[in-house]
C-alpha cells in the first residue's frame, strides 16, 4: 500500500486506535485535512480554539485513561495549543498533539506562519519530534504514542512539514506493531527488598496515613488500592488530583489535604509516624510549609518517576514502580504476613482522628438567605447520585466541586490542578461528553473562567453535546478575591467582575437552554428540571453567596496544623470520650 | 560540591537544546558543557560540570536520565576519574625578558607553544581545571590578550565505563 505523508499520519491514528481527533484547520495542514475526508474511523472534531482542542483531547483522556489526539496548524495554532499542552504535562496526561509546519525547505526562514513549534513546547511535553523525512512519520508517530502512554505519561508533540504531507508523494506504508528505544525504559515493578522494607514499617506505625494521589488514577491502580487500604484499616487522604481513586464515601477516607483540605486530613498528616505516599508528588499547596510537614513522620514513597522521589521532601524508604504493580505486591506479603497493624494504637489512632471529625470542618450556613456555592454542588451530587462526571475550571468553584461532590470512582473528578488554567472546563467536559455520550457530564465554572472558552458552545451545538454548565455566578474572581480578603485586607485589586454578559440570553443564542437561579428556594427545582432535559446543553447561571469563602484554608507556607476555619464549625471534641 | 556528569544522548538535532533548556528552566547552575559525537555516530557523549546542595546534584541527574534522549549518565565525580580541559591562551610578548619568563612557565605546566609572532606566544595547554587556573594566575604579571577554553571532559579512572 502506498500512501502519501497525509494519509499515512491519518492511517497511522487508525491503526493505533484513535476515535476522536479535536482539531482545527490552516495552511501548513491542509493535506492531512484532505486526507481526514470521507472517512469515518477517525472522528474528526472542530472545535473553535485550539486551546478548546487540547482541553477537549485532555478531557477525553482523563476519563476513559486513553491518549488524546489533537491537530492543529503551523504558527497561531501551534501558539493557542501550548496553554492546553502545558495543562496536560503538569498533571501527566497522554496525549498526543500534531501541529503543522512550514515546508522543510522554508524552515528558519520567518516563513509565513512558521513557530518554532519544537522549541516552545520543548519545556511543557514529556517530549517532541520534528518529522524530517516522510520514511521517518509512521515510526516517529508509535513513538509520540508510545512515550505518551507509559511510564509517567504526558503530552508529545509531533511537528510535521508541510512538504512531509504532500499528496503527490507516496511511499510503502507500514505501522510498527511495537517500538524499541533503548534511551527510554520505564520502570514498573518495584524493588522487592524496598517493598518489603516498607511493609514491615507500615506494620510497626502507631499512627499511620495514606496519602495517594493522581498517580493511583493515572496508573490505573483504583481496585489495587482498595484492596490495600482495607486490608490495613488506616485512614487514607487524597490530593486534588487522585479523588476518586478511593470511595470518598468511605469511613476511612479522611477527604482532601492541603491547602484547602480537611481539618482532619491535614491534622492527621502533621501527627502521623508512618506516612505512604502513593503516587502522589508533595505538591507546595499539599505540604505547605516544608520545614514542617509530617515532622515526626518515616515516609514510604510510591512513584513511577524516579524525578518526583525526594524532590522537595526527603523520603525514607523510596519505591520507583507502577501503582498496581507495587499495590499488588504489597497486598501480596501482606496477606501472607504474620504481622498485623497494633490494634490498640491504631483504634487510639482513629479516636483520636474522629475527634478531629467531629469539627465537621466542611459545614457552612444552611440557613441563608442567598445560594451558598455548597449547597449547589452537595444538590447536583444528590441529583445525578454522585455518578456524573465532573469537569471543572479553577477558583473557588473548583474547590467547592473537590470538596462536596463526593467522588466514589476514579477518573470522574476531571480538573487541571499542577497548571490551574481556568477555561479547562467546558472543552474538557466535551472530551468527555464525546468518550461517553450517555453519562450525565457536568462543568462546575465560575462566571470568570466560563468566559475564556465560551466559544465552545457553538462546538457543543455542532456536535449535540447536552453539558451541564453550572456557574457558581459569585460576580468576583472569587478565588482572587478570598487571598485579598485574607492577605490585603480587603484591598479588592480587580477582581470584580464588571459587566457581565446576561448567560441565558447568551446560551440561547448559541442554541441551548439557559436557566437562572436567583434564589435558595428555586435551586433544587430547577436545577432538578435543567437536569432532566438529558439531550439538551443546559447553562445554569447560578446567583450564589458573593462573598463566600473557601474553608478551610492552610495560608501559602503555613503548616498542616495552621488552618483557617469556616465559622460554621463545631468544637472538637474530646478524643477520650470517645475512646471509652 | 562540584560535579562532573557524564551523559550518552541520541546524536539528534535538538539534544544539546533539550539539556541546556532543563538547566535554564530548573536554575541550574553549569559551568560547562561539551558535547561531540562517539565512535557509535548514533551517540554524542555530554560532559557537564555543575554545582549545588546534595539533593539538587540527586535532581540534576534524575531530571537528566528522565529526558527521553538520554541513553546513560554517569557521576564522575563519585569515584576516582580523569579530567581534562584544554586552553588556548594569547600572552603578549615582545621583551626578550618577557618571552623568556613566558616560556619558562609554559615548560613548567607541560604547555607548547604553538604560534610566534615578534609580539606574542600562544600556547596550548591541557589538564585539569585548576591547572588552568593556575597557570593563568602564573601569568599575573604579564599581559593576557585572550584566552579560550574548551570546557571539562573526563573518564572514569579502571575498569569503569560509560557505555551501553
Ligand atoms: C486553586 C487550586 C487550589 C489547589 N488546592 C489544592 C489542595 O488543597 N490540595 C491538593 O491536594 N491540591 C491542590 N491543588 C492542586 C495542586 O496544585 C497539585 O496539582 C496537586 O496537589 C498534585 O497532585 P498529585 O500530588 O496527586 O500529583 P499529580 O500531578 O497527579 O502527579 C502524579 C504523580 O504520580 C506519579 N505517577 C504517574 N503515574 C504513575 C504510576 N502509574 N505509578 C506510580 N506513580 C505514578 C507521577 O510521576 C507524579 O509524581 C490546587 C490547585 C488549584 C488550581
Ligand atoms: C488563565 C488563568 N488566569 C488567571 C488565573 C488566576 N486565577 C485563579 S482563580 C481565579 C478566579 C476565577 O474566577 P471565577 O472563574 O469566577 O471562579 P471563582 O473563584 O469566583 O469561583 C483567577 C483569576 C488562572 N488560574 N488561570
Ligand atoms: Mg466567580
Amino acid at each position: 500500500m502506498e500512501l502519501s505523508g497525509g494519509e499515512i499520519l491519518v492511517q497511522c491514528l487508525k491503526d493505533e486506535g484513535v476515535d476522536f481527533l479535536f482539531g482545527y484547520p490552516g495552511g501548513a495542514v491542509l493535506h492531512i485535512y484532505d486526507a481526514l475526508y470521507n472517512q469515518e474511523d477517525v472522528r474528526h472534531i472542530l472545535v473553535r480554539h485550539e486551546q478548546a482542542a487540547t482541553h477537549a483531547a485532555d478531557g477525553y483522556a482523563r476519563a476513559t485513561g486513553k491518549p488524546g489526539v489533537v491537530l492543529v496548524t503551523s504558527g497561531p495554532g501551534a501558539t493557542n495549543a501550548v496553554t492546553g499542552i502545558a495543562t496536560a504535562y503538569m498533571d501527566s496526561i497522554p496525549m498526543v498533539i500534531i501541529t503543522g509546519q512550514v515546508a522543510t525547505a522554508n524552515i528558519g526562514s520567518d516563513a509565513f506562519q512558521e513557530v518554532d513549534a519544537v522549541g516552545i513546547t520543548r519545556p511543557c511535553v514529556k517530549h517532541n519530534f520534528l518529522v524530517k523525512d516522510i520514511n521517518d512519520l509512521a515510526e516517529t508517530v508509535k513513538k509520540a504514542f508510545y512515550v505518551a502512554t507509559t511510564g509517567r505519561p504526558g503530552p508529545v508533540v509531533v511537528d510535521v512539514p508541510k512538504d512531509i504531507t504532500d499528496p503527490s508523494i507516496k511511499i510503502p506504508y507500514h505501522y510498527p506493531e511495537t517500538v524499541q528505544m533503548r534511551s527510554y525504559q520505564p520502570t514498573l515493578k518495584g524493588h522487592s527488598g524496598q517493598i518489603k522494607r516498607a511493609v514491615d514499617l507500615l506494620l510497626s506505625a502507631k499512627k499511620p496515613m495514606i496519602y495517594t494521589g493522581g498517580g493511583v488514577v493515572l496508573g490505573k491502580g483504583s481496585d489495587e488500592l482498595r484492596r490495600f487500604v482495607r486490608k490495613l484499616g488506616y485512614p487514607i487522604t487524597s490530593t486534588l488530583m487522585g479523588l476518586g481513586a478511593y470511595p470518598s464515601s468511605d469511613e476511612l477516607f479522611l477527604g482532601m489535604l492541603g491547602m484547602h483540605g480537611t481539618y482532619e486530613a491535614n491534622m492527621a498528616m502533621h501527627d502521623c509516624d508512618v506516612l505512604i505516599a502513593i503516587g502522589a508528588r508533595f505538591d507546595d499547596r499539599v505540604t505547605g510549609k516544608i520545614a514542617e510537614f509530617c515532622p515526626d513522620a518515616k515516609i514510604i514513597h510510591i512513584d513511577i518517576d524516579p524525578s518526583s522521589i525526594s524532590k522537595t521532601i526527603t523520603v525514607d524508604i523510596p519505591i520507583v514502580g507502577s501503582v498496581p504493580d507495587v499495590l499488588q505486591e504489597m497486598n501480596g506479603l501482606l496477606e501472607s504476613s504474620k504481622k498485623s497493624p497494633d490494634k490498640k494504637a491504631i483504634s487510639a489512632w482513629w479516636a483520636e482522628i474522629n475527634s478531629w471529625r467531629s469539627m465537621k470542618c466542611l459545614s457552612y450556613d444552611r440557613n441563608s438567605d442567598k445560594i451558598k456555592p455548597q449547597m449547589v454542588i452537595e444538590m447536583i451530587h444528590e441529583i445525578t447520585h454522585g455518578q456524573a462526571y465532573v469537569t471543572s475550571d479553577v477558583g473557588q468553584h473548583q474547590m467547592w466541586a473537590a470538596q462536596y461532590y463526593g467522588f466514589d470512582e476514579p477518573n470522574r473528578w476531571i480538573n487541571s490542578g499542577g497548571l490551574g488554567t481556568m477555561g479547562f472546563g467546558l472543552p474538557a467536559a466535551m472530551g468527555v461528553q464525546f468518550a461517553y455520550p450517555d453519562d450525565t457530564v457536568i462543568c462546575v465554572t465560575g462566571e470568570g473562567s466560563i468566559q475564556m472558552c465560551i466559544q465552545e458552545l457553538s462546538t457543543c451545538l455542532q456536535y449535540g453535546l447536552p453539558v451541564k454548565i453550572v456557574a457558581l455566578n459569585n460576580r468576583y474572581l472569587g478565588m482572587v478575591r478570598q487571598w485579598q480578603e485574607f492577605f490585603y485586607e480587603n484591598r479588592y485589586s480587580h477582581s470584580y467582575m464588571e459587566s457581565l454578559p446576561d448567560f441565558v440570553k447568551l446560551t440561547e443564542s448559541y442554541g441551548h437552554v439557559g436557566i437562572r437561579i436567583e434564589k435558595p428556594e428555586d435551586l433544587r427545582k430547577e436545577l432538578e428540571r435543567g437536569f432532566a432535559m438529558k439531550d439538551r446543553l443546559v447553562f445554569f447561571d447560578i446567583v450564589t453567596d458573593q462573598t463566600e469563602n473557601v474553608y478551610p484554608m492552610i495560608a501559602q507556607g503555613k503548616a498542616h496544623n495552621d488552618m483557617h476555619m469556616s465559622p460554621y464549625c463545631e468544637p472538637p471534641q474530646d478524643p477520650e470520650r470517645e475512646l471509652s | 560540591m562540584r560535579h562532573i556528569i557524564s551523559i550518552l544522548i541520541e546524536n539528534e538535532a535538538g539534544a544539546l537544546s533539550r539539556v541546556a533548556g532543563l538547566f535554564s528552566a530548573r536554575g541550574y547552575n553549569i559551568e560547562s558543557l561539551t558535547v561531540a559525537p562517539t565512535e557509535d555516530p548514533t551517540l554524542s557523549r555530554m560532559t557537564i560540570v555543575t554545582s549545588g546542595t546534595e539533593r539538587i546534584i540527586e535532581q540534576i541527574t534524575k531530571q537528566l536520565n528522565k529526558l527521553v534522549d538520554v541513553v546513560k549518565l554517569l557521576d564522575l565525580t563519585e569515584g576516582p576519574h580523569i579530567e581534562r580541559e584544554m586552553m588556548l591562551i594569547k600572552v603578549k610578548a615582545s621583551s626578550m625578558a618577557q618571552r623568556e619568563d613566558v616560556k619558562r612557565l609554559a615548560d613548567i605546566f607541560r604547555g607548547h607553544i604553538i604560534d610566534v609572532t615578534t609580539s606574542t606566544y600562544t600556547i596550548e595547554l591541557t589538564g585539569a581545571c585548576v591547572k588552568l587556573d593556575s597557570f593563568i594566575d602564573a601569568l599575573a604579571e604579564h599581559k593576557i590578550i585572550e584566552t579560550v577554553r574548551s570546557g571539562v571532559t573526563g573518564i572514569a579512572r579502571g575498569e569503569k565505563s560509560l557505555h551501553l
